[in-house]
């Protein structure tokens, strides 16, 4: 992430107390890679930038990980079962069974993916040299958006019928008949069109922001430290220093908030897919 | 398509196709894989386990049912015990009793015959003693007498039955001064 940027800043010679050039405050740029390859496949042209070939080694990682610990899992669990089996459980009890009932069950492996592939990418943020979340390239959350879209709508029409699912989905009960003037368009616009966006963007806005706030306050860190202190003693600059200090302690501390963030985010975005997929199972 | 990179924009919300069927294939291949290879293994775990919960708990409680069936008859029998030591006691008790009883009736029994014996003894011992001293004290009145009056009358019938009359009246009078 801020890597490149420091590296351009440190090039320039750009430091607050050095040939001031102004704070490189970093800009959407940031979310943009160099392509590595392009690839030909099927008329499409497919660009291999780092944030695709870090959604892949999440991929593998998550593959990797739950497949070692659950291939042979025992009855009695033993090491990496037992942390890998508190997520399952996680999943199966605190969001499918809790959100969907008895039916739950049958969604664990779609939501179980959900949940730790979101989360490895997610994770992809803080992890040294990574140091991108992938899930803040918008095309990847519209990806897992659209998948679930895709699965509720059709199942829900599939196990109401399509006039029912539509009444559920769109007549909430118990309300006066003149009412329904007004909120089945309401209804329609929120469930049937922004709701997907809405799945979509929170993911994406929220692990956007939090890279955005990291990159900042390492590049602060940076351009407000005197790297000539050692040759020029005069570029010693006190208020830099303490600037670079205290910019490095919320880099630290943005970090674990983020650690936080990544978590949840993951787990609201299944936790909605389950509640949407209740709307198709569960008629209200 | 991807329009985004090529025309060095930096638009955050674009959606570059490539992106977008990457992270759907991306996202199907780590369903696909986790489906198959990964979750059915602990499914099966789990339920073995649920299976080896609830059979260990109705193990516990048929071998919890067992021991207090067993408790129930080792109680029954306790009790069955005490009251058959109960109902030896009370027979020994009583056979005990009937044992005194008998050996003190046949202690008085015998104690009677050995009484009676003696009685008898006494009896036929006095009977022959009074039989001999008549005999000789008859004997020696005649034999007095026969000195008295100067002649013999040692083996005369009559002079014996003098006698026996005169002991028979003595008796008779001694019998009456009892009597009276």
């Amino acid at each position: 992430m801020s890597g490149e940027l420091t590296a351009v800043a440190a090039e320039g010679g750009c430091h607050l107390s050095v040939g001031d050039c102004g704070f490189p405050a970093p800009g959407s740029e940031i979310f943009f890679f160099d392509e590595v390859a392009r690839w030909t496949i099927l008329n499409t042209e497919i660009s291999v930038t780092k944030p695709m070939i870090l959604l892949w080694i999440s991929a593998i990682v998550v593959i990797a990980v739950f497949v070692a610990a659950f291939r042979k899992a025992k009855v009695v669990p033993k090491g990496l079962q037992n942390v890998a089996e508190y997520g399952y459980l996680f999943v199966r009890d605190g969001i499918a069974r809790d959100t969907i009932g008895k039916e739950g069950d049958r969604f664990v492996p779609l939501l179980f993916a959900f949940f730790f592939f979101i989360w490895m990418n997610n994770l992809m943020g803080i992890i040294p040299f990574a140091q991108f979340p992938v899930t803040s390239k918008f095309a990847i959350p519209v990806a897992f958006a659209t998948i679930i879209y895709l699965a509720w709508v059709p199942l829900g029409i599939k196990r109401q019928g399509l006039g029912p699912f539509l009444k559920s989905m769109t007549m909430p009960p118990d309300v006066p008949k003149l009412m329904y003037v007004l909120l089945i368009p309401i209804e329609i616009l929120s469930n049937f069109i922004v709701r997907p966006f809405t799945h979509s963007v929170r993911l994406f806005a929220n692990m956007f922001a939090g890279h955005m706030l990291i990159a900042t306050f390492s590049i602060a860190a940076w351009y407000l430290f005197p790297t000539d202190l050692i040759s020029d003693p005069d570029a010693l600059s006190f208020l830099g220093l303490l600037g670079s200090a205290a910019s490095t302690v919320v880099t630290i501390a943005l970090t674990g908030f983020e650690f936080g963030i990544q978590a949840l985010q993951a787990y609201v975005f299944t936790l909605l897919a389950a509640v949407y997929l209740n709307d198709s199972v569960n008629a209200h | 398509m991807n329009l985004l990179a090529s025309e060095g924009s930096t638009q955050v919300l674009g959606v570059p196709l490539d992106e977008l069927i990457l992270g759907l294939v991306a996202f199907f291949v780590v369903f696909g894989a986790l489906a198959k290879f990964a979750l059915p293994g602990i499914r099966k775990a789990l339920d073995e386990r649920t299976a080896a919960i609830e059979g260990g708990i109705s193990r516990a409680e048929a071998r919890e049912a067992e021991a207090t069936a067993m408790y129930e008859q080792y109680q029954s029998q306790l009790a069955e015990a005490r009251a058959e030591a109960a109902q030896i006691r009370a027979a020994a008790q009583a056979e005990k009793q009937a044992i005194i009883e008998e050996a003190r009736t046949e202690a008085s029994a015998a104690a009677a015959a050995v009484t009676a014996r003696a009685d008898a003894a006494i009896e036929a011992e006095r009977a022959s003693t009074v039989a001999s001293l008549r005999r000789e004290v008859g004997s020696l009145a005649v034999s007095l007498a026969g000195k008295v009056v100067g002649e013999s009358l040692e083996d005369d019938a009559r002079a014996r039955a003098t006698v026996d009359r005169f002991i028979a009246d003595l008796e008779a009078q001694a019998n009456g001064a009892a009597r009276s």
